[in-house]
């Protein structure tokens, strides 16, 4: 029997530093919500807006999976490892922390706010090498379809990181309706409306809303609004 | 009361950055050390509520450490830290210290 977590999008942690409007899906900084600690090995779903030129100075990570997806503007990225690389609004960015690694996150441009949604997965090895990686998604290819921007494999469609996830991201038409399989058993689905409303196994999602869904095999989806945007993160459920 | 934390981590820069951020709130005491004999020596001479195992600990470390830590101070709470930094710190302390 399946279950499922219905998080809505006023109910999330929310930090206005002036610069950086931030809402957290999960417990992050000084938020914390002992029943918003983590959705299997996903504990962190950060929806920041950061105005022009602005960002976080240079911080350590480690032993974290971070993935980056800039909805809007672009960000420059710096790091220990020597990467130094902007990325815009259809790409995606992820890094393995592992062992540490130290990094700077800018707005690129002094015009234009920063949308972006950052991702920490707990990574199933501790201590790895840390590595980064970026990517230019064909943002076509999700039009009415969940297209794979992540998984654990390198060989497969997307960045890839050291855990058994996969995500999805699609922009979907008034109506349509379609059906996505989840990778493994042990895994649940957590779905992040971007925008617009969506119905997922019969419950309403609107706008920055999270729905998370498991012991189940798969998801019935139905956009109900015209260029509905969902991001689905299928995450293992037992922390490693 | 402060609480006394004890943050283990081979990263020198995660370090430093704990060590700010542990002392950075008047209710925590923060100890950061990079090395697993001083992390034994400090439980050793002093009362510790948690211990964060940071980064770069390898599997063997890190049984042998709990093995002595606990040895000195039975039912200590140890667990591990992720991330390296702020985002996750508060969290992880007020669940490991609120875990009946």
């Amino acid at each position: 029997m399946s279950q499922f977590i219905l998080h809505k999008s006023n109910t999330r942690g929310h930090a206005n530093h002036g610069w950086l409007n931030a809402h957290h899906s999960f417990s992050f900084a000084n938020y914390y919500n002992p029943e918003r600690m983590h959705f299997g090995v996903l504990r962190v779903l950060n929806d920041d807006l950061i105005d022009g030129g602005m960002g976080f100075g240079t911080h350590p990570h480690d032993n974290m999976e971070i993935i980056t997806i800039p909805l809007s503007g672009a960000i420059a990225h710096k790091d220990s490892m020597g990467n130094s690389a902007v990325i815009k609004s259809g790409e995606i960015q992820v890094m393995s922390a592992g062992t540490g690694v130290s990094h700077s996150e800018f707005n690129a441009l002094e015009a234009e706010k920063l949308s972006l949604l950052q991702i920490w997965l707990f990574p199933n090895k501790k201590n790895v090498t840390p590595r980064y990686d970026q990517m230019t998604l064909d943002v076509d290819a999700r039009h009415n379809n969940f297209q794979q921007i992540l998984s654990p494999s390198a060989d497969d469609a997307g960045v890839w990181i050291h855990q058994d996830a996969w995500f999805s991201l699609g922009k979907f038409d008034a109506g349509f309706e379609t059906e996505y399989q989840i990778k493994r058993s042990e895994n649940g689905v957590y779905a992040f409306v971007i925008s617009g409303e969506v119905t997922i196994n019969g419950q309403t999602a609107s706008a920055r809303d999270g729905f998370g869904i498991w012991d189940t095999d798969h998801i019935s989806f139905k956009a109900n609004t015209d260029g509905a945007e969902v991001l689905l993160m299928d995450v293992p459920m037992e922390l490693n | 009361m402060q609480t006394i934390i004890l943050y283990i981590g081979r990263d020198t820069e995660i370090t430093v950055v704990m060590n700010r951020l542990l002392n950075a709130r008047p209710e925590w005491k923060g100890i950061c050390v990079c090395l697993d004999e001083e992390a034994v020596a400090i439980c050793k001479a002093q009362h510790i509520d948690l211990v964060l195992l940071g980064n770069g600990i390898d599997h063997e470390a890190e049984k042998a450490l709990k093995v002595s830590l606990l040895e000195l101070r039975p039912g200590l709470k140890i667990i591990q830290h992720y991330g390296g930094g702020s985002g996750l710190l508060y969290g992880e302390i007020m669940t490991a210290l609120h875990q009946v």
